[in-house]
């Protein structure tokens, strides 16, 4: 079988593996639902009124049969109710994912940016002080967590220029571009310092291999214009790796940068699991992580198969 | 000791296990209660002092000692990194070492459990694992430790995978060796060099995941210092008092760059074919 088939075949599997565990997990809270949904008022509640609760919200059924009418809701986008929210979890979800699907893409694009260009020097200048300097930037930004930059970054802003960022509010982006890019451009540079580092060691890891290669000599040998050989020829091919790390790196973003959106009060998915996890909303602490845990494996997949479709030897099961 | 003067020969290595070195020398003198001042005692007099010959990295508002707060918490942040990687790694090196012994269908079923762990990314996976215990020290030793688990598996079944294929292996079963000895003796010990560099690059990630956990306040508890809690803290007084952001930013992230130069020079050390090919 080949490699792919073997990936489509697992991805079902994994992913109700992921709603057995996400579900699970939900249930292992210490407390009972009733009490979680009301808080100290269900301690006034009679045996009878707090069986007829539990009889209409389903939990007095055994586990398997309320796993499977939760699966069933699933599959028609019902993930249940927030109760901070008094909305439908799904509702609630769709509306903050827009700013971490954006704030996701911004990051990319800063980390690419920066990234591959600086991998790609460093490859060609190996064992140069630039090369060392390279390599230097890009392990002090794999060592500097987010939530340190982001703190840095604010500290910067605020002590030097005066300036605090936009916190707390979202504006989209089709509403007022330049407000949107103002409120997302700091936490981005935060998100993106890291991952540009990681992009700038794979960028320049790869380029050296490929440089290496005996089609590279050929093409240097034949009198093809360095810049040519490192642009045209060694870099479309380095670029397979690249194109995973930024795969996998940007299904993370996806699950909500939790930190830097709590460091710059950004209403996004992180902070929504964070403040549903802080206020016992178990609702939506299980169909936020589910939703995640979803475009996480979908961000995986796809990532899989581009590879795939870069690299023909995975394609024919050579992996 | 001989892969210690190999990573002393190594340029970014020897810069890393220096900085291990300090870290666990200040996590000791604290433990050991050698702090310059009472890391829990509050100086109401002397509170928001900038760094000076008394206090060398200033007070909080509280009027606690900067410096000794910051070697507790770095005893802290090991202490959980180093449960937790101890934990995830020999929770995963176990999976792996018998998923590839037994194969199918058993390697097909943990591998698959694995992938469902995987399936998170870490620190939602560890905020999923602090909703069920509450936060607190022991909860970002199992959620740390959990999260890792699968990546230690990962890594020692692939190897292990075909190791199990060669004539060695063989030689002993023939033999007459007992499953434990095949597997520690001619499995394991061959899967000490993949396994260091993970630990190694593992303990970094360790200690950024605690930092930060304990950042958003779901990790270590009050009073006990943490480098997270304690850049945390620092928020609301960067503008008054900038060494309390300044000073624990700077211990997270030595700290961890020590933890990844390390790991680096030990892939370059056990593996000559990366050599020079990380950056």
């Amino acid at each position: 079988m080949t490699y792919l088939a073997k990936r489509l075949l697992t991805f079902p599997l994994i992913l109700l593996g992921v709603s057995v565990l996400v579900f699970l997990s939900i249930r292992l809270i210490p407390g009972d639902a009733i009490t979680a949904m009301l808080g100290t008022e269900a301690g006034m509640l009679t045996p009878d009124q707090r069986a007829s609760l539990a009889a209409y919200f389903g939990i007095d059924k055994p586990i398997w049969s309320q796993y499977l009418s939760w699966l069933g809701g699933l599959f028609q986008g019902d993930l249940g109710i927030s109760k901070i929210y008094a909305k439908p979890v799904m509702t609630v979800i769709l509306e903050r994912f827009p700013l971490t699907l954006e704030l996701a893409l911004l990051s990319m694009v800063i980390a690419l940016t920066i990234g591959v260009p600086l991998g790609v020097l460093a490859a060609t200048r190996n064992g140069r002080p630039s090369d060392l300097g390279v390599r230097l930037l890009a392990m002090i930004g794999q060592s500097t967590p987010s939530f340190v930059l982001g703190v840095l970054i604010i500290f910067v802003l605020s002590v030097y220029f005066g300036f605090v960022p936009a916190m707390g509010t979202f504006t989209p982006l089709f509403q007022d571009p330049l407000a949107n890019l103002g409120q997302l451009i700091f936490p981005a540079i935060t998100l993106g310092f890291a991952f540009a580092a990681s992009v700038t060691r794979i960028s320049r890891s790869a380029m050296l291999d490929v440089l290496s290669e005996d089609y590279v000599r050929t093409a240097r040998a034949k009198g093809v214009s360095t810049m040519s050989v490192v642009w045209h020829h060694a870099l479309p091919n380095a670029l397979i790796p690249v194109v995973t790390l930024s795969g996998v790196e940007f299904g993370y973003l996806l699950g909500g940068a939790v930190i830097v959106e709590q460091i710059f009060a950004l209403p996004g998915l992180g902070r929504l699991v964070l403040d549903a996890i802080g206020q016992r909303d178990y609702a939506l602490v299980q169909g936020t992580v589910l939703f995640i845990a979803f475009n996480f494996l979908v961000v995986n997949l796809l990532v899989d198969l581009a590879y795939a479709v870069l690299d023909p030897r995975i394609r024919l099961g050579g992996r | 000791m001989r892969i210690l003067s190999a990573l002393f020969r190594h340029p970014s290595g020897r810069i890393g296990v220096i900085i291990i070195g300090l870290y666990l020398l200040a996590a000791l003198l604290a433990a050991l209660g050698l702090t310059p001042h009472n890391a829990l005692k509050m100086f109401a007099i002397d509170r928001m002092k900038p760094p000076s010959s008394t206090y060398w990295m200033g007070t909080d508002l509280l009027g606690r000692d900067t410096f000794s707060r910051l070697m507790l918490g770095i005893g802290q942040s090991l202490n959980i990194a180093f449960a937790a990687v101890a934990c995830a790694a020999l929770a995963g090196t176990t999976i792996g070492l018998l998923s590839a012994w037994w194969g199918a269908p058993w390697d097909g079923l943990m591998m698959r459990i694995m992938d469902v762990l995987l399936a998170f990314p870490a620190i939602l996976l560890a905020l999923l694992i602090i909703a069920i215990v509450g936060p607190g020290t022991f909860t970002s030793v199992t959620a740390i430790a959990i999260v890792y688990t699968p990546i230690f598996a990962r890594v020692v079944r692939g190897p292990a995978l075909s190791l199990k294929q060669r004539d060695f292996v063989d030689a002993a079963r023939t033999f007459g060796s007992s499953q434990r000895y095949v597997l520690t003796r001619h499995l394991l010990l061959n899967l000490v060099a993949p396994l260091a560099v993970q630990v190694t690059l593992a303990l970094a990630w360790a200690l950024l995941t605690e930092a930060g956990l304990s950042f958003l306040g779901l990790g270590t508890q009050p009073p006990t210092p943490s480098l997270g809690l304690m850049l945390a803290e620092s928020k609301n007084l960067m503008q008054q008092a900038p060494w309390l952001m300044l000073f624990p930013a700077l211990t997270i992230m030595l700290g961890i760059l020590g933890f990844n130069l390390t790991g680096d020079a030990l892939r370059d050390i056990l593996d000559p074919r990366t050599q020079g090919r990380t950056a």
